[in-house]
C-alpha cells in the first residue's frame, strides 16, 4: 500500500511539472492571439530541435553544428509536399520561372503525404548514419566534428542556392498556402498546428527523457566522459554516437518540418552556418545535460529575439554575442543547470540531503578530454 | 589545355588564399587546440583597417596610386589585429583553456559582436578599397595572363610563410613557442612562461588574419560578414593539414585549393564544394590526424 | 585442453622504435600469471596488443585458439578478455550504480539498451554491489568516491562482465594499506574459475600471490618461472640495474609513487 503511494508521489515530482505544462500549453490557444501563437508555435518547433541537439551535445559531448542543416532537411521535404499540394498539379511557380517544363522526377513522389512525412524521417537518418558513422569509425572528435558538420552545412545550403530550378534557389519554397487541404491562413488550422506541435513535442520529450534514463543514455554519458573506457566495456562508441546522431538529426528534421506550414516559407537561410550555431546557444542558455532546460533555452532566447531584434536590432546583435560568451563562461549549466544547483544547495541547508546526488552533471570538462585524445 | 593550365593557376591563387586565412588559425590551433570562430572576423577587421588607412594615409605617402600606403597598411592590419587577438586571449580565452568546445561556442559570441560593431561604424552596406595602380592587368605568360594581384597574393604568402619559418627555427620566442607546442607542462617546468607565450602566439595568428584580411581587399568589396565566407574553407584547411605543422597546412592548402578550381572547371562550383568535403572525410578515414601529424605513443 | 592465451611472435615498434620484439608466451586455461619487469620492459604495450588497442605489426594473438589480432577493442572484450586500468578508471558523472549498469549490457544489442534490465541482470547487479562492499553507495556519484571505492567499484565492473580471461595493469599502485588488503582480497575473489594477467610492481603483492612469473625485458620473455627461482635468477638481478632484489622492491615502489601522482594530476584537467 504504502510501497504504492510513494511510487504515485514519486511519479508526481518526476512527470508532474512536465504534466502541468503540457496542459498550459494545450489551453494557450484559449489565451493567446493569432499571432502570438503563431510565433509561440515557432518556437515549440524550435524547442524540438534544442532537444535532439541537447542529445548528442549535453549528453553526448558531440557539438553538432550542422542541426541546421536537418532542420532544412526535414523542412524542404516537408515544404515540397505542400507546394505541390498548394499548386494543385500545377508545375511550382519557380520552376516556371526558370523554365523548367515538367516536374523532376525527385519531386514526383513527394505528391504524397506519406512519403513526405516518410522522408522527414528517413532522409536525416541516412544522411547523419553515414556521416556519423564515417566520421566517429576514424574516432574525429571534439572541435573536428563541429567543423565537419559546420562545413557539410555550408555545402548543403549553398547547393540549395544554385540549384534554382530545383529548389527554389535564395527565395526558397514560398507561397504554400494549404496543408492536407486546409487553408493555411484560416486560423483554425494554425491552431491545429499548434496543438499538433505541443503533442509531438511532448511525446519527442518523454522520449528523450526516457532514452537518457536507459542504459543507452547512461553509456551516451560514458562515452562523452572517457570513450575509451567505453571501448574497452566492451561497447562501439561508434554505434552509440552514429545512433546518437541520427536520432538528433530526426529530432532537427521533424522541428523543420512543423516549421514550415506555421510559417508559410522555407529558405535556405534557414539552414545556413549561422542559424546551425545559434541553435547551440539555445541548449547553452538553458543548460546542457537537462532535457528541459533545452526547450527552456529554445523558447526564452527566441521570445528574446523577437521582442528585441526588430526594435533594437544593433543592441540585440551585441546581446547575443554576450549570451554566447556569459553563457560558456559565467552559466556553463545554462538557466535550469544553474537553477537547479540553488535548488539543491538550499535543500542541503534545509534537512541536511546528500548535494551529491542532486548535483547536476557538469558536461564542461568532458569535450575537452575528448579533444586531447584526437590531438595526442 | 590552357583552360586547365588557367585553372592549375587558379587554383594556386585559391589555394594561397586559404592558405593566409588558414595560417593563423592553424597556429593558435596548434598550440592551444582553440578553434577561433572569431578569425573571420579578424580578417574582416584587417580589411577595414586597410580601408580606413587608406582614407587617413593615402594621399600623404604619395596618393592611392602609388600604393606605399597599401605597403604600409599589411603592418597596421597586422599590429591591430594582433594587439586585438592578445586582448581577446587574455581576457576570454585563456578562462576557457582545456574546454574547445566552449571556446568555439565563446569566440563565435565575439565574432558576433565585432561583425555588429563593423556594422555601426562603418554601414551594413560594401565599401571598395581602391588597389595600388602597379597591382592592376597582369603578366602575359605566353597562353596565360597572369593577373598581378594573384601574383602578389602567392608572392606574399611566400614571405609570410618564410618569415614564420624564422620566427619559429631562429628566435628565441619561437623555440619558446615550439617547446609549450609539443609539451606545455615540461616546457613550463623549464622556465617557459606558457601563459605569454598562448597570448603571443594567439596575437600572431590574429595579426595574420589582418593580413589576410589587407590581402581580401585587392580581390573585391569588403563587408562587416567578409570573413564568414572563408571560414569554413579554413576549417578545413586545419582539419585535414593536422595540428601544429606548418608544411600540413600549407599543403591542405593548396591541394583544397587546386582540386577546387579544378572540379569547378569541369562540373560547378557547388559540385567542387561537395566533392572536395567528400575527399577530405574519406582522407581522414585512412589518416585521422590529417596529413602531418605530430606523432607521439 | 587448448591455452587460453597464446601471443605468437608479436612484434610492435613506434617510429622505429621496437617496444615488442617477437614476443613468444602462452598462458593455459585457469592460470594465475605474474608479469614483471622494469619500465620499458613493454609490459603495457603487450596488454594494449592483446585487448586491440594497439595492432601487432607482426606476430598474432590467439584467445581460446581463435585469432583475435585484427578485432577492434569493443569485440575483443565481447569475446571474454577484460582489463583492469591503472588509474580507477570509471564514469565519474554516472553513480555507482549506473557504471555497473553501463557495464552489464555489454553483449547486448542497441536496441536492447534502450529497454529495461531483466531481473536476472538486476539481481546480479545487486549481488556485484554487495559484493563490492558499494551497497550503501550505490546512488553516489562515482566522481566522488575515495581511491579504494574506485577500484573496487571498476574491479565489479569487470566481475559483473564474467570475463574469461583478466589482465589486470597493477592493481594495487596507489593504494592505502588498508585498501590494498581488501583489494587483495577481492582479487583473490575474482581469480577463482578463471585465467588472469596481472601486470605489477609490487613486489610484496607478487609474491604473496605469484605462481608463474614472467619477466618481461626489452620487449621480450627474459625467463618464466617459480617466484622464487625468478628471484634468484642472475640474469633477472641483472636487468634490475644488477642490484640485489631486496632493492628492486624499493626502486619498484618508487616508480609506482611517482605513477601515481602523474594520471591524477592530469584527471583533475
Amino acid at each position: 500500500m504504502t510501497s504504492q503511494k510513494n511510487g504515485f508521489r514519486t511519479f508526481l515530482t518526476d512527470w508532474g511539472p512536465f504534466i502541468i505544462w503540457g496542459v498550459i500549453l494545450l489551453l494557450a490557444p484559449m489565451v493567446l492571439s493569432e499571432f502570438r501563437l503563431n510565433l509561440l508555435g515557432k518556437f515549440l518547433t524550435f524547442a524540438i530541435v534544442a532537444i535532439g541537439l541537447d542529445l548528442i551535445w549535453g549528453y553526448g559531448g558531440m557539438l553538432s553544428l550542422g542541426q541546421g542543416l536537418f532542420f532544412g532537411l526535414g523542412a524542404y521535404f516537408f515544404a515540397m509536399h505542400l507546394k505541390l499540394e498548394s499548386g494543385g498539379g500545377r508545375l511550382p511557380d519557380f520552376m516556371v520561372w526558370s523554365g523548367m517544363k515538367e516536374l523532376p522526377l525527385f519531386w514526383q513522389p513527394f505528391a504524397s503525404p506519406v512519403f513526405a512525412i516518410a522522408m522527414v524521417i528517413i532522409g536525416p537518418l541516412i544522411v547523419a548514419a553515414i556521416l556519423g558513422y564515417f566520421v566517429f569509425r576514424s574516432r574525429i572528435q571534439g572541435v573536428y566534428f563541429s567543423i565537419i558538420t559546420q562545413a557539410l552545412t555550408l555545402i548543403v545550403s549553398i547547393s540549395l542556392i544554385g540549384q534554382q530550378p530545383y529548389t527554389g534557389g535564395t527565395n526558397g519554397i514560398t507561397n504554400l498556402s494549404t496543408i492536407f487541404g486546409h487553408s493555411l491562413a484560416d486560423p483554425q488550422t494554425q491552431v491545429g498546428l499548434y496543438l499538433s506541435t505541443v503533442i509531438i513535442l511532448g511525446v519527442i520529450y518523454i522520449l528523450a527523457r526516457l532514452l537518457t534514463r536507459s542504459r543507452f543514455g547512461r553509456l551516451l554519458v560514458a562515452t562523452r566522459d572517457d570513450e575509451a573506457r567505453v571501448r574497452f566495456l566492451g561497447y562501439s562508441p561508434v554505434t552509440i554516437k552514429t545512433t546518437t546522431f541520427a536520432i538528433s538529426a530526426v529530432c532537427a528534421s521533424i522541428g523543420g518540418a512543423l516549421f514550415v506550414p506555421q510559417v508559410g516559407i522555407i529558405s535556405p537561410a534557414a539552414l545556413d552556418v549561422v542559424p546551425s550555431i545559434m541553435m547551440v546557444i539555445w541548449v547553452a542558455v538553458g543548460g546542457r545535460a537537462t532535457l528541459v532546460g533545452a526547450v527552456v533555452g529554445a523558447l526564452l532566447v527566441n521570445a528574446g529575439q523577437s521582442a528585441f531584434s526588430e526594435q533594437f536590432p544593433n543592441v540585440w546583435q551585441y546581446f547575443l554575442g554576450a549570451l554566447f560568451v556569459g553563457a560558456v563562461l559565467l552559466f556553463p549549466q545554462g538557466v535550469v543547470g544553474t537553477y537547479r544547483m540553488a535548488f539543491a544547495r538550499w535543500g542541503a541547508r534545509g534537512d541536511s540531503a546528500p548535494v551529491e546526488e542532486e548535483a547536476p552533471e557538469a558536461p564542461v570538462t568532458g569535450s575537452g578530454r575528448l579533444m586531447q585524445e584526437v590531438v595526442e | 589545355m590552357v583552360g586547365w593550365l588557367a585553372q592549375g593557376f587558379n587554383g594556386i591563387s585559391l589555394g594561397s588564399i586559404l592558405l593566409m586565412i588558414s595560417l593563423g588559425l592553424a597556429f593558435s590551433f596548434g598550440l592551444m587546440k582553440v578553434i577561433n570562430m572569431a578569425h573571420g572576423e579578424f580578417i574582416m577587421v584587417g580589411a577595414y583597417v586597410t580601408y580606413v588607412f587608406q582614407n587617413t594615409f593615402a594621399d600623404m605617402l604619395g596618393g592611392v596610386e602609388l600604393g606605399l600606403w597599401f605597403i604600409l597598411a599589411i603592418f597596421a592590419a597586422f599590429i591591430f589585429t594582433g594587439i586585438l587577438g592578445i586582448i581577446l586571449e587574455i581576457g576570454l580565452i585563456r578562462y576557457l583553456y582545456g574546454r574547445p568546445l566552449d571556446t568555439l561556442l565563446a569566440t563565435f559570441g565575439v565574432g558576433l559582436v565585432l561583425q555588429q560593431a563593423a556594422r555601426s561604424i562603418f554601414g551594413a552596406p560594401n565599401v571598395q578599397v581602391v588597389s595600388p595602380s602597379w597591382l592592376s592587368g597582369g603578366l602575359n605568360a605566353g597562353l596565360l595572363i597572369l593577373p598581378y594581384k594573384r601574383l602578389f597574393i602567392i608572392a606574399l604568402v611566400i614571405v609570410l610563410i618564410w618569415a614564420i619559418y624564422v620566427y619559429l627555427n631562429r628566435t628565441a620566442a619561437g623555440r619558446r613557442l615550439r617547446a609549450v607546442m609539443q609539451n606545455r607542462e615540461m616546457a613550463s617546468a623549464l622556465g617557459v612562461r606558457s601563459r605569454r607565450v598562448d597570448a603571443l602566439t594567439f596575437g600572431l595568428g590574429a595579426g595574420l588574419a589582418g593580413i589576410a584580411g589587407c590581402v581580401l581587399t585587392l580581390i573585391g568589396p569588403i563587408g562587416p560578414t567578409l570573413g564568414t565566407n572563408y571560414i569554413v574553407d579554413a576549417f578545413m584547411v586545419v582539419v585535414l593539414g593536422g595540428t601544429g605543422s606548418l608544411l600540413g597546412t600549407i599543403m591542405a592548402a593548396l591541394i583544397i585549393g587546386v582540386f577546387n578550381s579544378v572540379i569547378e572547371f569541369s562540373t560547378t562550383a557547388t559540385v567542387a564544394k561537395a566533392l572536395v568535403f567528400v575527399m577530405i572525410v574519406a582522407f581522414l578515414q585512412w589518416r585521422p590526424t590529417g596529413l602531418v601529424a605530430q606523432r607521439s605513443r | 585442453m587448448t591455452n587460453i592465451l597464446e601471443v605468437n611472435k608479436v612484434s610492435v615498434s613506434f617510429d622505429g622504435f621496437t617496444v615488442l620484439n617477437n614476443l613468444d608466451f602462452s598462458m593455459e586455461q585457469g592460470e594465475l600469471r605474474f608479469f614483471i619487469g622494469p619500465n620499458g620492459a613493454g609490459k603495457t604495450t603487450m596488454l594494449d596488443i592483446i585487448t586491440g588497442k594497439t595492432k601487432p605489426q607482426a606476430g598474432e594473438v590467439l584467445f581460446d585458439g581463435e585469432n583475435i589480432s585484427h578485432l577492434g577493442e569493443h569485440r575483443i572484450v565481447q569475446c571474454g578478455i577484460g582489463r583492469k586500468f591503472q588509474t580507477p578508471s570509471i564514469f565519474g558523472s554516472l553513480s555507482v550504480f549506473e557504471n555497473l549498469e553501463a557495464a552489464l549490457g555489454f553483449r547486448d544489442y542497441t536496441p536492447q539498451l534502450f529497454g529495461p534490465m531483466s531481473a536476472e541482470e538486476r539481481d546480479l547487479l545487486h549481488e556485484t554491489l554487495d559484493e563490492i562492499g558499494l551497497q550503501n553507495r550505490a546512488h553516489v556519484r562515482a566522481g566522488l568516491l575515495s581511491h579504494g571505492e574506485k577500484q573496487w567499484l571498476e574491479i565489479g565492473m569487470l566481475l559483473i562482465q564474467k570475463p574469461k580471461l583478466l589482465l589486470l595493469d597493477e592493481p594495487v599502485a596507489g593504494m592505502t594499506r588498508r585498501e590494498r588488503d581488501r583489494t587483495g582480497e577481492l582479487l583473490l575473489d575474482i581469480i577463482k574459475n578463471r585465467s588472469v594477467l596481472v601486470v605489477e610492481h609490487d613486489m610484496e603483492f607478487v609474491r604473496k600471490f605469484a605462481r608463474t612469473v614472467t619477466v618481461l625485458h626489452m620487449g621480450n620473455v627474459l625467463c618464466e618461472g617459480p617466484m622464487d627461482e625468478i628471484q634468484n635468477n642472475p640474469q633477472v638481478i641483472e636487468v634490475y640495474l644488477g642490484k640485489a632484489h631486496d632493492e628492486v622492491r624499493q626502486v619498484s615502489k618508487k616508480q609506482v609513487a611517482v605513477r601515481r601522482t602523474a594520471p591524477q594530476a592530469a584527471a583533475v584537467h
